[in-house]
Parts: C-alpha cells; sequence; structure tokens
C-alpha cells in the first residue's frame, strides 16, 4: 500500500479526497434541505393564508407597523426581544464566571469533586421547567424584596442553571483537548498567580470550547419559554406566542425572522471570534494545536 | 521552555509526602474554591428539587401524605412513562445516528469554511428551536394546509394523513427537528478532537478505513457517541412545550401529565401528584445519566487525555 | 488587536451589559414609590368606594398607583381587548396583561408565585370552580352598582361576582363545510381530523361545558354522561375528532374547521376569518344549552389596590358591560342595563339565538361529571 501524501494530484490520497469531498456535500446540502423546510413553510404561511390561499404581506406590514389589532401593539414583542437579549449576555457572563473557574479548580486542585461536579451540573436535564419553577417561585418571591427587584433580566439566575449541562458538556470537551495541568504548572514556574493561569493561559487555549458554550447558551436563553411563562415574566418567547394568539401570520413572520437572525448573530460572532484569535498570537508554554485545523485547506480524515 | 512533550500530572507526587496539617489546609483551600459554584447550584437548582421532593409528599393543606404516590401507582402512569420513554429513546437513536452523520460531514470541512460556520450556527438554533412556535412551523409543514401536503398532493398525488402531527410518527418527526441538530453541536468538538495523525499512522502500519474506524477512532469516539444519546434522550424526555401543543387534548407523555395536574382547573388537588411523577422523571433520567457515567468510566481504558 | 485592548473590550462589554440590566430593572419598577405589597394601606382593605371616600377619591388614588396587573385576558376573549384600552383611555392608567391564555387555576398560581412582589395580578377572571375553592385569595368589595347585580350572582360578603356568560355554541367554517345544523353530521368523513373542544374536558372549563353541551344535546343529563362520551367515541372512531390545542393559529391554517367554544370566542374568530374571505358560522345544537358565568375577584395582596378596585368599577358599569355584550358575552347586569334603557340595543342582537334556558350545573354535579371524565376522558378518545 503506497503511502498517503498530503499533496493533490492523481495520487490515491487525492482520490480519496475529492470522492470525500463530493459526499460531504452530497450529506450536508440534503441535510441543510430537510432542516430548511420547516422555516421556509414559516416563511410561505406568513404570506399565504391557508384557508383561501390568498397571497399578501399584510402580516410584514403590521409588523413595521407595530400592531397586529386595534388593541393590541407589538411593543410588548420589541420589549420581550430586548429583555431577552440582555439576558443572553447576562447568562452567558455569569455561566463563564462561575463554570469555567470552577472546572479549572477541579482539573488542578480537587479531582475528586470531578464527579460530583458532572453530576451537579447534568441535573438540570432531569427536572422539567414546570417543577423547577415550584421551586424557583419561593426564590424569586425573595428576590423581588431585594434591591434587585422583580425585573424580569433577573431570570437569567435560573438560566444559568438551564444551560449548565450543554455548557458543561462544551467547556468538558474544550478542557479534556488541553493539557492543563502542565499549562498551570508551566505559568506557575513562571510566576503567574492563579488569575493569570485562568485568563493568561486556560482562556486562549479553550476559546472554541468557550464561544460554542456561549452560542449554545444564547440559544437557549433565545428559546426559553416555559420558566419565563410560570413566573409570569415576560421574555421574547413569551411575547411571540401572546402575538401567535391574536395573529398566527405576524407569528410565524417573527419566529422566521428570530430563527434567520439568531442565526446570523451566531455566525457573526463566530467569524469575528476567529478574527480576533487569528491576528493575536499569545505567547508563552502553549503546545500546538492540532485536531482542530488552522490550515486553510485541512484534510483531516 | 516547557513543551507539551513532557509528561503530565505525576510531577507533583514526586515531591515529598506534605505534614498533615498543611494536607488538611491545602484540602480545605481546594474546597473553597468549588465554593461559589455549588453555592449557586444549591440555591437555584437543589433548593428548588428538594422542594419538589418535599411537595410530592404534602397534600394541598401542607400536611404529609401519600396520596400522590397513590394516585401515581396506576397503569395510567406506567403507561405514560413507557411513551415518553420510547419516544425518547427512538428520538434519541435517531438523532444520534443522523446527527452523528451530518456532524461527521462538517467535521471534514476545514474549521473556517464559512459553510461550516453556518450550519453549526443554525444547528444551534434549531437544537433550541421548541415549544408553540416549533409545532406551528410543522402545521405549516405537514398540517393540513401544510406546504409539503400541497406539494406531495399536486406532485405526487399522495394524501399526507391529517392527523399525522398528532400521532406518535408525527411526534418522532418534529422530536428529531431538535435532536439531530443537537447531536451536532454536541459531537462535533469531539470529532474535531480526532486527529489527521491517527489517520496517517493507521495508514503506515497498513491499516484500511474500516480498520481505522473499528480499532482507532470507534473506542474513541465511543463514549462521547453514548454520552451524547443519554444527553439527547434526557432532552427528549423533559421536552414538552411542543407535544403540548400538538396533541393538548391527552396526556400521553410525562411533562403533559404533570402540567395537566398543575393546570386542572376541575380538580384542585392534583399537585402533590404532579410533583411524584416529577420525582418519577428525575429517578428515570439519573438512571440514564448514571448508566453514562458507568460507561464512561469503562470506556476511560480507551481514551486520557489527548495528547 | 493586541491581548490588552481585547480584554479591554470586553470588560467594556460586561460593563456595558450590567448598566443595560440596571437600566432594564429600572426602566420595569416603574412604581419606585410603593413598596411590594402595594401603595396606600387604606386601599388595600376598602370594601366600598365610599371607605376611601367616594369614586372620586378611588379614581385620584388609582391614578396615583398608575398601573393594573391582570392575568388570563385574551384581547379576543368577551371582547377584553376594547375592555383593556377603554379602562387605560378613561383613566389612563397602564394595564400590563400577562399570561393571556393562562387557565383559572393557573391565575392563582401565579398569584402565589409572584406573593408579595408587584408583579402579582391584581385581579382574577375566574371557573367558577377554580373561584369557589380560592376565596382565601380574595378581598371583598362591593362596587357601586352591586345591589342591581341579582343575589344569585354574587357573594353576599364580596369576595366574587358573576360577571359574564356566554352559550356553548359550536362554530365551523360555512365556506368549506357549507351548512350544519346537527351534531349527527360531525361524524361524515369531510370532517375528518376537523372537531375540536377548546381543551380538555376534565381539566379545562370551556371544554367541560362544551362536553355538556354535546351530552345534553344527545339526550344526557348533568347526571348521566353516558350519550356525550359516546357521541365523542363515536367521533374519534370516525377520524374526525382533533385533540390539538385551538388557537386563532391552528383556526387559520385549517386544522380545526368545527370548534366547540363559548359564543363570545366564536365571534372573535368570525370577525377575523370574514377579515380574510371566510364564512364562519356559529349554532346552537338544540338541547343543548349550556351557560356558565366566569367570577371576578380581588387580590387579597395586590400590589395596585386602588387600580384594581376601581377596574371592578369600571367592569360593572353600563360601558364595560355593554363591551362584553359587544364581543358576544351575556353580562350579568344585562337585565338592570334593559330597564335602565343603557343597553346597547344593536349588540344586544348579535347574542346567538337560543331555544331552549340555558342551563348551570351546580356544584355537585360539575364535581361529579368531572370525575367521571377524568376516568373515561382518554380512553373514550383513544
Amino acid at each position: 500500500m503506497t503511502a498517503p501524501t498530503l499533496t493533490g494530484g492523481t495520487s490515491h490520497a487525492g482520490r480519496a479526497r475529492r470522492r470525500q469531498a463530493v459526499l460531504r456535500r452530497t450529506v450536508l446540502s440534503v441535510g441543510t434541505v430537510a432542516m430548511l423546510v420547516p422555516v421556509v413553510a414559516l416563511l410561505e404561511y406568513s404570506v399565504r393564508f391557508p384557508l383561501t390561499g390568498a397571497v399578501d404581506l399584510s402580516a410584514w406590514r403590521k409588523i413595521v407597523a407595530g400592531r397586529t389589532t386595534e388593541y393590541q401593539s407589538l411593543a410588548p414583542l420589541w420589549s420581550g426581544l430586548t429583555s431577552s437579549l440582555v439576558m443572553c449576555a447576562l447568562t452567558v457572563a455569569i455561566m463563564l464566571g462561575l463554570l469555567l473557574p470552577t472546572m479549572v479548580w477541579v482539573r488542578l486542585r480537587a479531582p475528586r469533586a470531578a464527579r460530583t461536579l458532572e453530576l451537579v451540573c447534568l441535573l438540570p436535564l432531569s427536572i422539567p421547567a414546570v417543577v423547577l419553577v415550584v421551586g424557583l417561585a419561593p426564590v424569586y418571591r425573595f428576590l423581588a424584596g431585594t434591591p434587585l427587584g422583580s425585573s424580569t433580566v433577573w431570570l437569567s439566575f435560573a438560566y444559568v442553571i438551564l444551560v449548565l449541562p450543554f455548557a458543561f458538556r462544551a467547556l468538558d470537551a474544550g478542557l479534556r483537548a488541553i493539557d492543563l495541568v502542565t499549562l498551570a504548572e508551566a505559568a506557575r514556574t513562571l510566576g503567574g498567580g492563579w488569575s493569570r493561569i485562568l485568563l493568561r493561559v486556560v482562556v486562549p487555549n479553550l476559546r472554541p470550547a468557550i464561544v460554542s458554550s456561549s452560542f449554545v447558551t444564547v440559544a437557549v436563553v433565545l428559546g426559553e419559554f416555559t420558566v419565563a411563562r410560570l413566573l409570569a415574566r415576560e421574555n421574547l418567547q413569551t411575547a411571540l406566542f401572546q402575538v401567535n394568539l391574536s395573529d398566527s401570520q405576524v407569528a410565524a413572520a417573527m419566529a422566521f425572522v428570530l430563527l434567520t437572525g439568531t442565526t446570523a448573530l451566531l455566525v457573526t460572532l463566530e467569524l469575528l471570534a476567529t478574527r480576533t484569535a487569528r491576528t493575536a498570537r499569545p505567547r508563552g508554554a502553549e503546545p500546538s494545536r492540532s485536531g482542530v485545523g488552522r490550515e486553510p485547506r485541512g484534510d483531516h480524515r | 521552555m516547557v513543551t507539551a512533550t513532557v509528561p503530565v500530572g505525576r510531577a507533583h507526587t514526586a515531591r515529598p509526602a506534605a505534614p498533615a496539617r498543611s494536607r488538611a489546609v491545602a484540602r480545605l483551600r481546594a474546597g473553597a474554591g468549588l465554593a461559589p459554584f455549588f453555592g449557586y447550584t444549591a440555591v437555584f437548582l437543589l433548593l428548588p428539587t428538594l422542594i419538589v421532593v418535599d411537595g410530592a409528599f404534602r397534600g394541598a393543606d401542607g400536611a404529609l401524605t401519600l396520596d400522590g404516590l397513590r394516585d401515581a401507582a396506576t397503569a395510567r402512569t406506567a403507561q405514560v412513562f413507557w411513551t415518553s420513554t420510547w419516544l425518547s429513546a427512538v428520538t434519541a437513536a435517531i438523532g444520534t445516528v443522523v446527527g452523528g452523520v451530518l456532524a461527521y460531514a462538517l467535521s471534514t470541512a476545514p474549521v473556517t469554511s464559512v459553510p461550516r460556520k453556518v450550519l453549526t450556527g443554525f444547528s444551534s438554533v434549531l437544537a433550541q428551536f421548541g415549544g408553540v412556535m416549533l409545532a406551528f412551523a410543522f402545521i405549516a409543514t405537514l398540517g393540513t394546509n401544510g406546504m409539503v401536503t400541497r406539494l406531495v398532493y399536486e406532485q405526487l398525488g399522495l394524501q399526507v394523513p391529517p392527523d399525522l402531527l398528532s400521532s406518535m410518527t408525527g411526534l418522532v418527526v418534529v422530536y428529531a427537528y431538535f435532536q439531530v441538530p443537537l447531536m451536532i453541536i454536541v459531537f462535533l468538538p469531539a470529532l474535531d478532537r480526532l486527529r489527521p495523525q491517527w489517520r496517517e499512522a493507521t495508514a503506515v502500519m497498513g491499516g484500511t478505513t474500516a480498520q481505522f474506524w473499528r480499532r482507532v477512532a470507534g473506542p474513541i469516539l465511543l463514549p462521547q457517541v453514548l454520552g451524547a444519546f443519554l444527553l439527547l434522550f434526557a432532552n427528549a424526555f423533559s421536552a414538552f412545550a411542543t407535544a403540548a401543543a400538538l396533541i393538548s387534548q391527552q396526556t400521553v407523555l410525562v411533562p403533559m401529565a404533570i402540567e395537566s395536574a398543575i393546570r386542572n382547573e376541575n380538580n384542585t388537588g392534583m399537585d402533590s401528584y404532579a410533583q411524584v411523577l416529577a420525582l418519577g422523571m428525575v429517578v428515570v433520567v439519573a438512571l440514564v445519566m448514571g448508566a453514562h457515567a458507568l460507561l464512561l468510566r469503562r470506556a476511560a481504558r480507551w481514551t486520557k487525555d489527548a495528547r | 488587536m493586541s491581548v490588552h485592548s481585547r480584554w479591554t473590550a470586553t470588560a467594556l462589554a460586561a460593563t456595558m451589559t450590567l448598566a443595560l440590566a440596571a437600566c432594564g430593572t429600572g426602566a420595569a419598577a416603574d412604581t419606585p414609590a410603593t413598596s411590594a405589597s402595594g401603595g396606600t394601606s387604606k386601599a388595600a382593605t376598602a370594601t366600598t368606594a365610599a371607605d376611601l371616600g367616594g369614586l372620586d377619591a378611588l379614581v385620584a388614588a388609582a391614578k396615583a398607583e398608575g398601573q393594573i396587573n391582570v392575568i388570563a385576558l385574551p384581547d379576543d376573549w368577551a371582547n377584553y381587548g376594547a375592555v383593556k384600552a377603554g379602562f387605560q383611555k378613561k383613566y389612563g392608567i397602564t394595564v400590563n396583561s400577562i399570561l393571556p391564555d393562562a387557565s383559572s387555576k393557573e391565575e392563582i398560581a401565579a398569584a402565589e408565585a409572584n406573593k408579595g412582589t408587584d408583579q402579582a395580578p391584581d385581579v382574577f377572571d375566574l371557573g367558577t370552580n377554580v373561584a369557589l375553592e380560592s376565596t382565601a385569595y380574595f378581598a371583598p368589595y362591593k362596587v357601586e352598582t352591586w345591589e342591581k347585580i341579582p343575589a344569585e350572582n354574587k357573594d353576599a360578603s364580596g369576595l366574587w361576582v358573576n360577571d359574564y356568560t356566554g352559550i356553548m355554541s359550536v362554530g365551523y367554517n360555512a365556506t368549506k363545510y357549507g351548512e350544519i345544523t346537527s351534531l349527527d353530521q360531525l361524524t361524515d368523513e369531510k370532517f375528518r381530523g376537523a372537531v375540536a373542544l377548546n381543551g380538555k374536558p376534565a381539566e379545562a372549563g370551556a371544554a367541560f361545558n362544551g362536553f355538556l353541551m354535546t351530552n345534553a344535546a344527545k339526550g344526557g343529563t348533568f347526571d348521566d354522561l353516558q350519550p356525550g362520551l359516546d357521541f365523542f367515541a363515536s367521533l374519534a372512531e370516525a377520524g374526525t375528532l382533533n385533540v390539538k390545542d385551538v388557537t386563532a393559529g391552528t383556526v387559520d391554517a385549517g386544522e380545526h374547521g368545527v370548534v366547540m367554544d363559548w359564543s363570545y370566542n366564536q365571534l372573535s374568530t368570525q370577525a377575523r376569518l370574514a377579515d380574510k374571505g371566510v364564512e364562519w358560522k356559529v349554532f346552537v345544537p338544540e338541547g343543548g344549552e349550556i351557560a356558565s358565568f366566569y367570577n371576578q375577584a380581588i387580590n387579597k395582596d395586590a400590589p395596585h389596590p386602588a387600580a384594581a378596585r376601581l377596574w371592578q368599577e369600571y367592569l360593572f358599569s353600563a360601558e364595560a358591560q355593554n363591551l362584553w355584550l359587544a364581543g358576544g358575552a351575556r353580562p350579568v347586569l344585562f337585565d338592570a342595563l334593559e330597564a335602565d334603557g343603557t343597553l346597547d340595543a344593536a349588540a344586544a342582537g348579535s347574542l346567538p339565538e337560543v331555544s331552549g334556558t340555558p342551563q348551570t350545573p351546580t356544584i355537585e354535579q360539575a364535581e361529579k361529571a368531572n370525575a367521571v371524565l377524568a376516568q373515561s376522558w382518554e380512553s373514550t378518545v383513544s
């Protein structure tokens, strides 16, 4: 068997690579189309009234005008969106500030707590929101009496719990891929304290994991409905639900905008994140990071 | 300068054993670092859980009671748990397989490619797209006047059954719609860790692609695959808003039974029953997660942290 | 960007986020002067407007509070959209409408979950069953028009009072299906997957009464529910019964073509679909005339007690009662308004034709019926 080469051409490896590229494109195209179908259906619903087949842009015009009926303005939708966006930022901040240092600490100082940490992080998956709220209500009642008040944005505290399973997985995958103990020891040898280790050594190495855990968090917060509804606070999804009750075409249009908008937001953030990563070149004891290709046209398998 | 080739992790055990007091102090300090996280989860996760567990055994007047347990120990409850488990397992399997294939296809694309970023971003969004709007999107697709229903009828002459979405088949399709993207975003990082050097090494030693997958990549990825499957299972098990929008007038799933007990206008004493059901859910998913942990421990033989 | 400026940027972003959040908090808490438990304690214990020094004093106190939290009041339910807008316009008090799709039980649950905060609901609009069980949450209050409300429609101490009722009816897409005059037609093939109740009979008030209507039309009584169960079993067998939740969206999408719901809800569907060129007709099956009043009550721990009481005064004034009438509901003061000559005759004409006298089950009958349904509904329709 000939040794594989990494250059193209008519070699065995080159043909295999081209075959693989065709296969990949086919699979991804089919998958993408399948995933897009319901989204397109939402768009179609927003312009075509199903019972009569009449096509018009009245739903979109209503969004621009800011009201659906004589009595319902779309203001709750925009205030819900604002609340949700603020909660995204807040939840990501709390999650990263709480979970990441703890996971690093466990790996470096308290390895025996690793299993407990994992269990606690996976626990939220087993408790349905409907039920968690029963227990959260007294906590939020208490919070309402503090200077924090009863603003919707403090739902972020509960949302951090909801994203724990997903964020933990993402950060854990990232931590497994780097040699944390050596890095930390090296940093300590060179005179770094705990915060320096964290900020200057761990975070730059974990960038993809941090980014992916943040994305999951944003997606969870923007899609969250049950907790907000049961605690009678207004966020994006509850506002959308309310609009759906009075005008389903407007709700469908908004849902379409949200799906595409959130995707665009996440993609933009990721493009920005990788661009800053490529311009910055952190110095220090950093192992080569193969496996996450930095080559422009990498062939990994 | 220290590089990654230095053997790791055991260096500090070469030091002489520290005296007992400073060991204890070290342990205390180690524990203190865990305090913020565990304090936070104690307030926002463990406390609510305990309240639920307590509520499972309290009646409407607050007295201890086993009424909830008694209401729950019926064939109906078993049926509901079985349906939930079955639905979650099937959709988790579909999600794992289809999502795994798509994730693999994505991982072969360079990380910097825009289509890959767009698909990953889109998957993140779809993985959390649920509830009423998802149900609605499917009504707009496969419902009586749905887009696909019309297309299939006009082009192929086939009639999509009007009650498709309210049936189990319909639910499986709808659940798969958020399970597959979830698998993609959960599994892609694991696939990214498969290094090309391993593939090259296998080829150099005379192995074929099949052997690579069976002997090298397979065992490495297996715990991740199983872990992802269990994550998808738990995700489907706790999901209810979508199913509620599609089959709202029948309670076929556990979270729906819980919500209906809580919402019930005509029999307001159902709260302890709801909390017993919730307890049951916690137990099921805890068992699933325990299996996950066991699997990880067994498979850990094959994978140390990547070097 | 160098490492340092990257971190500075992140720190700035974080600070801005927290500032935004704080602003969000500030903007949301519009009532800085009031404590969490409500405004003046006088308003919190007033049982009539006279306690506060008359209606004008009540209006002043309510305006000082500036807001009212209402719950479970969809805009298209008995014309509540107009009622809320009317109140807001008349007194300049902001109406915060939360959880419009909540069930009566969820209203009480929301009051419990948010007790002592300024997010708790101020007033309730509840089904009879939940109202009678939750009197511990209510504050007694008698509106100015109290004497005009019939005795059987109110609690003697003022804890709750009937506000409006409708007739259970069957609404259908006449453009698609033509005329429907009897329930027996509903097993026909053309209604495949189109017939629905508004909720689950064992749990939701509207669906429960829808079942009773069908049962009565098929010859049953409040104590004999078998004819109703048999009928729904036949619908399930014919494949015409749809168990999805009924919303404006599902009706628009064509998922539901025949809906059993209160007459006032049918009216809003009619108006909405007429706009789009679809005719939605309503009929009450013969022998199946069922009515059930909803109940108004004030939250004992209302964060805006004066506004809550003013809301109640507004609801039982001719203006709001006529708005409900325009929405297809029969307000409790119907007879009194007719006698006074303040009834909106045009709106009164739009109430559906009823041949028999509407029946309402007693509490005992409702409880027993509910127990039967809780047992047998699932098996009947699956």
